[in-house]
């Protein structure tokens, strides 16, 4: 009899089935799920990647609460979300980067592009993006210069060489595809181990955090089209696998573009998004200024969100 | 008088044309890069408000309703014109930063507006108080932006250093900078005054 009584339960949208899982869950988990990725980057680069995460988390979270301070609001740093932000910021910068430069990306992700827009919830932009795009434009030096793994000296990134044209192909830069899997390769700290990110992924798709809509658009969008126009030379033989797993692909398309604030909100939307992710990505690394475009592309996305849910808004039960 | 200070001081303040009636952002957003190109920009557009207030507001009974705004236009091309020959001549160093945008103040939106919304129904006198405060206050403006910008942008103030040990922000010397200040600069301003 109760479940009949419960079945007759009218209450106001929205109707949470797990009740537990609350922002702040969600926020904790996203950020348990790219520890993995995190303790990788310490093995490869050393403990100076180690110092630009706890920076960026730690100052992240301390903006966060200094600002809702100021405007009077109550200090919600124990959502996670401030940390999840300087966490991911710092995943997007060298491991050489000078650690004020990562207080200042956390002061713009935080401070512009998300309490300035109304706090969490609000923001139409990625804070952690909009941080390392600003940082990208303001110290092009420092956000470039990438660390040798397990090494001392700056190398290329394999894109950057590629956009150079000092390479064609993948074994030209003397790794293979299991050096792009372990993170044996230049790049910023938490986008070069591909199976500590993939690990947390799993984990999150387990927890049913994320979907497949973005993620897997996206990747797919990017393997076809670099397939496609990936080698200069001759159409359909570009090297697919290379370019979906080098740059910031894997870690944009599991854990940036799926951000609930700035993704849209059916799943239509959502493969839209993913689409036009993996669309502007190629496009920006294969003829764009810049050896990588999963930041940009995502930003630019972003921007459209509002439009994409519009056009695909589901039609009410009932109504022509 | 008291009607001439009034209309001198609300372009400066509660009507400034970039901050509060958002318009000819084009020149804000461009030439703010350096204190010294906005001072001769800001400087620049007075010159022109002023004269061309003055001249609409002469000639506003003989000015044609239907054809008002291109005779208008006659009247601020001709300061323009002035300005930007004046510049070559003596300011070659300005001219070459400005470039494009000393020729553009032709189309600004501040001048035309302050035109057709003040001096084709107000008398002399008033029309040049007005001008005069409207360029004012875009010079203001121009400047506080520009000084922001040229301090992150480039660690510098009228091309003097001022830190040592700076590292300046790249962004802010670009376009994508003049936007930012811009935006936070018309937030704060309102934030500021939604407080008293």
């Amino acid at each position: 009899m109760l479940n009949n009584s419960n079945k007759l339960k009218v209450s106001v949208s929205p109707h949470l089935v797990n009740k537990r899982l609350l922002t702040p869950q969600i926020m904790w988990l996203v950020t348990l799920s790219l520890l993995p990725a995190g303790v990788a980057s310490v093995f490869i680069f050393g403990l100076r990647s180690l110092w630009v995460i706890l920076v960026g988390c730690i100052s992240a979270a301390l903006i966060e609460a200094v600002i809702q301070k100021l405007r009077g609001q109550k200090v919600t740093i124990s959502d996670g979300s401030a940390v999840m932000t300087g966490l991911l910021l710092a995943y997007n910068l060298p491991s050489g980067v000078p650690l004020w430069l990562v207080v200042v990306g956390c002061f713009v992700a935080i401070a512009i592009a998300k309490q300035a827009f109304g706090g969490l919830g609000r923001n139409i932009f990625n804070p952690a993006l909009v941080g390392r795009v600003f940082l990208l434009s303001a110290w092009p030096t420092y956000m470039t210069t990438f660390i040798k793994p397990f090494d001392t000296i700056t190398q290329a990134t394999p894109l950057a060489l590629m956009k150079q044209e000092k390479i064609s192909n993948l074994s030209e830069a003397g790794i293979n595809y299991m050096d792009l899997l372990i993170g044996n390769r230049g790049g910023c700290i938490g986008e070069v181990c591909i199976i500590a990110l993939i690990l947390g992924a799993i984990y999150l798709f387990y927890k049913k955090i994320i979907t497949w809509h973005i993620p897997l658009t996206y990747l797919v969008t990017v393997g076809i089209f670099s397939w496609i126009f990936g080698l200069k030379s001759a159409l359909f033989s570009g090297d697919f696998i290379f370019h979906i797993l080098s740059g910031g692909l894997i870690l944009g398309a599991f854990f940036m573009a799926t951000d609930y604030v700035t993704s849209p909100l059916t799943q239509k939307g959502q493969i839209i998004f993913g689409i036009g992710c993996g669309l502007l990505t190629c496009v920006i690394r294969f003829w764009g200024g810049y050896p990588e475009g999963v930041s940009y592309a995502i930003l630019m996305m972003n921007m459209i969100v509002p439009l994409i849910d519009r056009w695909v808004k589901p039609k009410r039960y009932g109504v022509k | 008088m008291r009607k001439l200070v009034d209309e001198f001081k609300k372009g400066i303040l509660e009507e400034n044309p970039i901050f509060f009636l958002v318009l000819g952002l084009c020149p804000a957003l461009a030439v703010s890069n350096s204190l010294n190109n906005a001072l001769g920009m800001g400087l620049a557009a007075t010159f022109v408000l002023v004269f061309s207030n003055s001249i609409i507001s002469l000639i506003r009974k003989f000015i044609p309703d239907k054809i008002r705004i291109p005779c208008f236009i006659v009247v601020i091309a001709t300061f323009v014109t002035i300005v930007e020959l004046i510049m070559k001549a003596y300011f070659p160093v300005l001219n070459k930063s400005l470039g494009i945008f000393i020729p553009l103040i032709v189309v600004n939106c501040i001048i035309l507006g302050r035109a057709e919304a003040f001096a084709s129904r107000n008398g002399l006198f008033v029309s040049i108080a007005d001008g005069l405060g409207m360029g004012i206050g875009f010079t203001v403006a121009l400047m506080t932006i520009a000084g922001i910008r040229e301090l992150l942008g480039n660690g510098t103030l009228f091309g003097l250093k001022v830190f040592v040990g700076f590292e300046p922000a790249l962004t802010f010397a670009l376009a994508p900078g003049a936007l930012l200040v811009l935006g936070l600069l018309i937030g704060g301003i309102r934030w500021i005054k939604s407080l008293r």
